[in-house]
This record gives C-alpha cells, structure tokens and sequence, in this order.
C-alpha cells in the first residue's frame, strides 16, 4: 500500500466520521437539548417533539447511525483494498 | 406458591444457570481469561456489552430517576447510548486491530512508556472502584426487598456468586454469562412494563404507549401527568429544572466517559475481526436501546400510577387523599424496608404528597389544610415497586428480582476482571515480573480477582449517592482521563508520552477533586464534601456530575501543549499508529 492510498483511505474515513457525528451532535445535543424549547411547540402524536427527541428518537437514531457507519466502512475498506479478506 | 419461596426459585434458576455456563467455559490460558480467546462472535459480544454495561442503575435506578426528574432524566437516556457511536466511531475498531488484552497495555505501548501504564492503571482503578460500589448497593437492595435478608448478607451471597465465575471462567465465562444474563435481565424488564402499558393505555408498546390516551380518560398519558404533577408544585414532567448547560455537560460526560470504560472498551478485544468491532458496537447498542426505550415509559407510568394512588381524588379537596389505613399493600411491604416513609403532619390520616420545596406552592398547600409533603420514596424502589403497584402475579415479581441481580453481577463481573486483568497483565507482567510464565500470570489473575471482590463488597456497604449518581462520577473520571488519551493516540500521531501522561494526570485530579469537594467520593473519613453542592457554587454553573466534560477539555488542552513542547514519539510508534488505522494486517 503506497502512502499516498494510505493518506487517502484516512481521509476517507475522517469524512464519514465526521458525517456520522454531525448527525449525532443534531439529533441530542441540537433537537433534544438546544432546540428543545422551540421543538416542543410541535407536537408528534402525544408527544412533544423535543423531548421525543431527548427521550426517545436520539436513542433510535443513534442505533442506526452505527450500522450505517459499520456498513460504509467496510465499503471503503474494500474500495482501498484494506479489508480483511 | 408464595412470593418468597417463588422469588427464592425463580433468583436461585438464574444463579444455577449462570455457574454452570461458568463451569462449562473455564479459562485455559490467559487469552481466554482476559480476552475470551478472541473468538466471540458480533451479536453475542453484542449481548454480552449490553448487560455488561447495563448496570444496577439501568436497570434498577434509571427509570425511578426519570420518573421524578422528568425531562431531566434525559441526561441519563442519551449519555449512556451515544457513547457508543463514539465507540465505534473512534476507539473500538483501532483498538481490535492493536490486538492486546488491556487499555492501559495499549496506552504503554503508545506512549513507549511504564509511567504511562502505571497512570492508565491508576485511571482504570479509580474508575472501576467508584463504579462496581454503586453495583453492589444494587445488589443490596434487590436481596433485602426480595430475599428478606439483611443488606450485608445480600451482598456476601452477591460477592460469592461473582467470585465463582469470575475467578473460574475469566472474560470467557463472563461473556456467555452475560449473554444469559442479558436474556434475564432483559426479560424482567420488558414483560411488567408491557403489562403496565395495557394497563395504563390498552398499549402494549411501551414506547408507544408513552404518548397514548390513558383508557377511558380521552387525554394523552404525559399531558395528564404534566396536569397533576403541576396542581401538587411539582416541576412539569416534560420540562426540567437543570440549566442547559448542566444537561448538556452532563450528556456529554456520560457520552465520552461510555467511550472511555475500559470495562466496555475492552469487550471489543474479543471478537475476531475488525470489521466485528464496528458491528458488534451496532448490536450492542440495539441490545441497549430496548431498554433504555422501554424506562423513560416506564418512568412515566410509574409516576402517574403513584400519583393516581395516592392523589386519589380531587386536588385540594378534603377527601381528595388516601386514606393511611387504607394504602396498597406494596406501600407496607416498602415501608418495612425503610424506603418508603410516611410522616402524618397534619394528622388528618391520608397521606399528601407534594413538592413543599416550591415557594410559589406554599400558599395553596396551607388553603389546603396541608403542613408539609408526607411521603417519602426512594427513586431506587420505582422500578422494583412497579409491578406491584400495578398489582402484576408474583411470578413477575420474581423476575424482577431476578432480573436486577442479573444486572447488577454482570457490571460488577466485567468491572472486576478488568481491575485484575490491570494487576496481573499491566502490573505484574508488564512492569514488576515479565518473566513470569502463563500459568502464574493467570493464578496472579485469579487472586487479583478475589481480592478486587472483596473491596467492592466492603464499598458496597456505604458508598455516596444513589445507585446512578455513584455511577455518573466513573462517567465523569473516565471522559477525563482515559478517553483523551486512547483517542489522541489514534487520532493524533504527534502525541507523545509526556502529553499523554501530563493530560491524563491533570483530568483525572481535577475532576477527582471537583467531585469530592462537592460530594465526598473516598475522603468521607476527612470531613468530605467540604463545598455546599449548590448551583450558585458551581464553576460555569456545572454541577459534579458534569464536570467530566471540563476535565476532559483540560487534558486535550494540557496534552496538546506539553507534546507541542517536547520531543515526537519514536519512529517506531508513528509506525504502530499507522498500523492500527488500517485494518489488514500489512
């Protein structure tokens, strides 16, 4: 593996890092704790939608979040050919 | 069949079970005792990392919390799950690939450095001690109500059944432990609050029963809880008191300090692959998440079901209050255990019960003919309580038992065999005797076990806080100290050893010393706390709880300044930090 595939698998990987926290920072810290207030105007069945947020969504969201990130990782380890078959 | 002899049943099959799993999955080398062999598949590492971390305070404290804080229970639901995208995001697939037994192995070999393990070491005890007491209150708790027997007697029998699969079977047989511990556990927790949530709303989700009509009542169950909670001074339910910035610090304490549990971090030393580290943290998470989706409902219902009971008629009217005399029996059988406390003030013989703590409350409470809140309870009863106050069989009473035990032990296994890996591993082999053959390394391990067992028990007897509270400062200790450094070895090549240490170092103390100013953690026997625990005292209006958060940015930040100033770590450590971010081996 020459340093510049090397270099750029890294990069790869920081940028679906990032993606993936950028959508874990939104759906707590943003929707369940920053924008609470203001979500919790909108109300989601017997639900208001902030604290669905704080209480119930982040957790499912946060599940699917790592399943997408394990399943695009390995993508990228294939694309780089650094997987481990 | 009566409650006792069935709890005595349905607790005695689970232990039966466990030991023999123990028996079946001894440890043969010392790969098996402190890795499981390295051949744990993803969805049962999964299961295993959930009931390893779901502790006594997930499952016996957390709803119960959430129950009276209401939207401020948040903290908890959220920082004990996103930790684990962090987790596999940024730690656990490198770790794998580093392919050792410890945390603070990796740490040493990062930092080219035996101080650096000693300080890893030190970090990782510290915050399995603080964690593994609050492990053993819960045990305590669950004997007492359930067995009928003294707190300390609890906790001997709880010690005894550890010690034998623990010291037998190492990572091995706590791993498949976990995975029938996490059935029970999991079990026991679903089945009452399904029962509830038809109960309560002719839904038997409980996640979606959470924001149901109430059966018959034409308003939604948390609309109807904010209703009566507020006509007693009580906060909303679906609105906090903390400020934002505490529940966000507190959040991102509980989220890192997650990452940075070497008793978690090191259940992704077990599987094969690393491709299984970033799917077994999915698993894991999943496995989490049915439960830490069922408590907040559970809270909910726990909290409109006793302020229905005793808040039985109309606010403010004189016939409005139960009766004494007439209370359910789960309130006597909780009274004799001291958690639950009645307290007649105004000698009218119903109990009232509301929050005298509001100012803003006062006056309407003294139109009422009311002197003072009555009633007493314990957050840490609401879960265990819960079926019978909505008067479940007895069989699921058992299981609750059950269920909180298994918790429990499986935290304190993991925790415990983490503390003795760190001894005869990072210690003894690492620095005091690496000479030392596997046969003697694995005995070391053993003994270290046993004696690591002994101390939880003894700060199971008294140890700070609720059953969750006691938890949260590990969170805290851990997102200081540990995290930061694994992180910034992976992450940063440029750190070296005197950063890493001089980060660690200051994390660790500074958080250490915030939380026991405020709450006394080990120097109770000193006059600890010696700072009113109140927000006009606290630095940026962050309570102890969250000022992990601090501690860790002052590690980063001493880190990165100190490594900036001394010399890069050796060619041969930039090579191993190349390594591990690949995952073939090249």
């Amino acid at each position: 593996m020459t340093a510049e595939n090397r270099r750029a698998y890294w990069r790869a990987n920081l940028r679906l890092v990032f993606a993936c926290l950028l959508v874990w920072f939104t759906c707590s810290y943003g929707f369940g704790i920053l924008l609470v207030d203001q979500l919790n105007s909108i109300r989601m069945g017997g639900f208001k939608l902030g604290f669905w947020f704080a209480q119930q969504g982040s957790i499912y969201i946060f599940v699917a979040l790592i399943f997408f990130y394990a399943w695009r990782m390995n993508k990228i380890d294939r694309q780089f050919d650094v997987d481990e078959d | 069949m009566d409650l006792k002899t069935l709890t005595y049943l349905v607790v005695g099959a689970s232990f039966a079970l466990y030991i023999g799993i123990a028996i079946w999955s001894r440890a043969k080398s010392t790969g098996d005792f402190y890795v499981a062999g390295k051949s744990v598949s993803p969805l049962a590492n999964g299961m295993a990392t959930a009931a390893d971390w779901m502790s006594a305070a997930s499952f016996i404290s957390m709803a119960g919390l959430i129950a009276f804080l209401g939207y401020d229970g948040s903290v908890y639901l959220m920082g004990w799950t996103g930790g684990y995208v962090l987790l596999a995001l940024f730690l656990a697939p490198y770790l794998r690939k580093f392919g050792k037994f410890t945390v603070p192995e990796f740490i040493a070999e990062r930092y080219y450095s035996k101080t650096a393990r000693v300080v890893a070491v030190i970090c990782l005890i510290f915050v399995s001690f603080t964690y593994v007491a609050g492990q053993m209150r819960g045990v305590g708790i669950v004997f007492s109500r359930f067995l009928e027997v003294e707190v300390t007697v609890g906790l001997m029998i709880g010690m005894g059944i550890v010690f034998i699969y623990a010291v037998l079977g190492g990572m091995k047989g706590i791993t498949y432990t976990q995975v029938a511990q996490y059935c029970v556990l999991i079990f026991a927790y679903t089945v009452p609050a399904i029962f509830i949530a038809i109960q309560i709303t002719g839904n038997a989700i409980p996640q979606m029963a959470f924001g149901s009509e109430i059966t018959n009542e034409g308003v939604g169950l948390l609309d109807k809880l904010d209703d009566i909670v507020t006509s007693l001074g009580f906060t909303q339910f679906t609105s906090g008191d903390k400020s934002t910035i505490d529940v966000f610090c507190i959040t991102l304490a509980l989220m890192v300090g997650t990452a940075g549990l070497p008793h978690v971090i090191v259940r992704f030393f077990t599987v094969p692959k690393v491709r299984d580290a970033r799917t077994s943290a999915g698993f894991a998470l999943l496995f989490i998440a049915l439960l830490y989706t069922t408590a907040p409902a559970v809270g909910a219902m726990a909290r409109y079901n006793l302020m229905n009971t005793i808040q039985s008629g109309e606010v403010g009217a004189a016939d409005g209050n139960l009766v004494y005399e007439q209370r359910p029996e789960w309130m006597r059988t909780w009274e004799n255990t001291g958690l639950v406390v009645f307290d007649d003030k105004n000698g009218d013989g119903r109990i009232q019960y509301y929050n005298d703590a509001n100012p803003a409350f006062q006056a309407t409470a003294i139109s009422y003919g009311w002197q003072g809140n009555e009633l007493s309870v314990d957050r840490d009863i609401m879960v265990l309580a819960n079926p019978e106050i909505a008067r479940l069989p007895n069989w699921v009473i058992a299981l609750v038992a059950a269920g909180g035990i298994a918790a429990a032990l499986s935290t304190a296994a993991g925790l415990l065999l983490v503390i003795s890996a760190a001894i005869s591993h990072d210690i003894i082999k690492g620095i005091l005797a690496p000479a030392i053959s596997e046969k003697n390394e694995l005995r070391a391990g053993r003994i270290a076990a046993a004696i690591a067992i002994l101390i939880a028990g003894y700060l199971g007897f008294d140890p700070p806080g609720w059953v969750a509270q006691v938890v949260a400062f590990a969170f805290g200790l851990a997102a200081a100290s540990l995290f930061p450094a694994i992180l910034m070895g992976i992450f940063y090549k440029r750190m070296n050893k005197e950063g890493a240490i001089a980060g660690m170092v200051t994390g660790l103390l500074f958080t250490y010393g915030y939380i026991e100013f405020f709450k006394g953690l080990f120097l109770k026997w000193a006059g600890a706390p010696w700072g009113e625990n109140v927000a006009e005292n606290w630095l940026f209006g962050i309570s102890p709880e969250g000022i992990g958060v601090i501690g860790m940015l002052l590690n980063f930040a001493v880190a990165i300044a100190v490594s900036r100033v001394t010399s890069p770590p050796p060619q041969h450590v930039q090579q191993l930090v190349e390594d591990i971010r690949v995952p073939r081996a090249m």
